[in-house]
């Protein structure tokens, strides 16, 4: 089972709800930080880094001797990564996304691959919570494959839950992609409400259900409740906007720990979410052994 | 020597695009012959990225040795430099009065990029 938590606007508070919902769990969880320009997870969870394994994308390598110029490789290649001039190929690493198109395409097997590091994924343990993030390379501008690296460890047994990059485009659409459920956060602010929108639309294309945490209840306008009722979109979760909150989470606390009126609420998410997982992975072994939406695309 | 002039038209008479990989088009000229082509650089105007790299690919299949343009980027100057094509900035006016420059050679030959990537 896994449960991307997500957002069109940022700073809506991903991280506080996966966080929180993360320790309240009553088995072992994973956490998953996708959100891998800005991992911020571990801020509130402080987990020993026990590994911490490079990731990258494989960009081509093209041998002078074998290489006559043809210009197959750069006819394909939709990023300009790679070009044929009178001397050859040449390559900018910088520019390739990975796809390994050029290498198939090449009448000479003139081009092999090699990794070029974009960032590493480190792994930690806090409790009964694995935290696994992604930490993108300062400068680097290609996430999804990162993210993509940090989804291989998904763990099949447990609830996973993602914390997503917020946004509607590519690092967000990798880190929700395939998952069973989308919580999405947002604020009842009319930014809130315009991005919340965004990130339904985005979900509902991918074909995943979703929900809704309302943030700082009690403050803005009441449209979003509107809007989920329009839409049908359940709330699943509101967060009452609190001093005491925002206190902690400025001193790095989690709200479980900081705010005891605040538990019941998230305890009662995460049950939740630990029956549907229950409900799935009958429902899977029952079908066909395994279910092929807990298999992450590489 | 043939050269490639980075242009905003399509004729001697236009002004010359100080761009070049996202050059309106390329205006080759050969010195000897005064033999004129222009070749369209939509492809370079509409890339997501790398316009200058795929420029440079263009400019070497046109058998050009040398480039006269307005700036020129740390890619497609590696790109240039490895296709053994020279490369002149700081060229303004029109594509002749450009050529002009360089046959009178008051156009410095770049050793080194003048402009970050995406300055434009």
């Amino acid at each position: 089972m896994i449960v991307a938590i997500a957002s069109g606007k940022g700073g809506t508070g991903k991280t506080t709800v996966a966080v929180n919902l993360a320790l309240s769990m009553s088995a072992d969880v994973q956490l998953l930080d996708c959100d891998v320009e800005a991992p911020n997870a571990h801020l509130f969870l402080r987990p020993r880094i026990d590994s911490s394994d490079t990731a990258g994308i494989p960009v081509p390598i093209v041998d002078p001797e074998r290489c006559n110029g043809c210009g197959e490789c750069s006819q394909l290649c939709q990023y300009n990564a790679i070009v044929t001039l009178r001397s050859g190929a040449m390559v900018f690493p910088e520019l390739c996304h990975g796809c390994g198109g050029c290498i198939r395409v090449c009448p000479e097997g003139a081009i092999s691959e090699k990794l070029r590091p974009i960032g590493v994924v480190e792994q930690g343990r806090t409790g009964r919570v694995r935290l696994l993030q992604g930490r993108l390379n300062v400068g680097e501008s290609l996430a999804p494959p990162l993210i993509r690296a940090v989804r291989s460890h998904a763990a099949s047994g447990t609830v996973v839950l993602i914390d997503a990059p917020p946004g509607t485009s590519c690092p967000m659409i990798s880190a929700v992609r395939g998952c069973d459920l989308v919580i999405l956060v947002t604020e009842p602010t009319p930014f809130g409400l315009n991005d919340l929108a965004l990130a339904v639309e985005a979900v509902r294309a991918l074909g995943i259900p979703c929900g809704v945490v309302v943030n700082r209840t009690g403050t803005g306008d009441h449209r979003v409740h509107e809007y989920c009722a329009a839409q049908g979109l359940e709330i699943m979760l509101e967060i009452p906007d609190d001093r005491r909150i925002a206190e902690a989470y400025a001193r790095g606390l989690t709200l479980v720990e900081a705010v005891p009126e605040i538990r019941p609420l998230f305890a009662g998410l995460a049950a939740r979410i630990e029956a549907m997982a229950a409900m799935k992975s009958v429902r899977s072994v029952q079908k066909d052994g395994v279910h092929a939406s807990l298999r992450v695309p590489v | 020597m043939k050269v490639v002039v980075t242009a905003t038209g399509e004729g001697l008479d236009s002004e010359l695009d100080p761009r070049f990989g996202r050059a309106s088009s390329f205006i080759l000229f050969d010195t000897e012959t005064g033999d004129t082509k222009a070749v369209d650089n939509s492809g370079g105007v509409q890339a997501a990225q790398g316009a200058g790299v795929q420029a440079a690919e263009v400019v070497s299949r046109l058998g050009a040795e040398c480039v006269v343009t307005g700036h020129c980027g740390p890619k497609a100057f590696r790109a240039l430099q490895a296709a053994g094509i020279e490369v002149y900035t700081g060229a303004s006016g029109t594509v002749s009065e450009a050529v002009e420059q360089l046959k009178a050679g008051t156009l410095e030959r770049a050793a080194a990029p003048d402009v970050g990537g995406h300055w434009a």
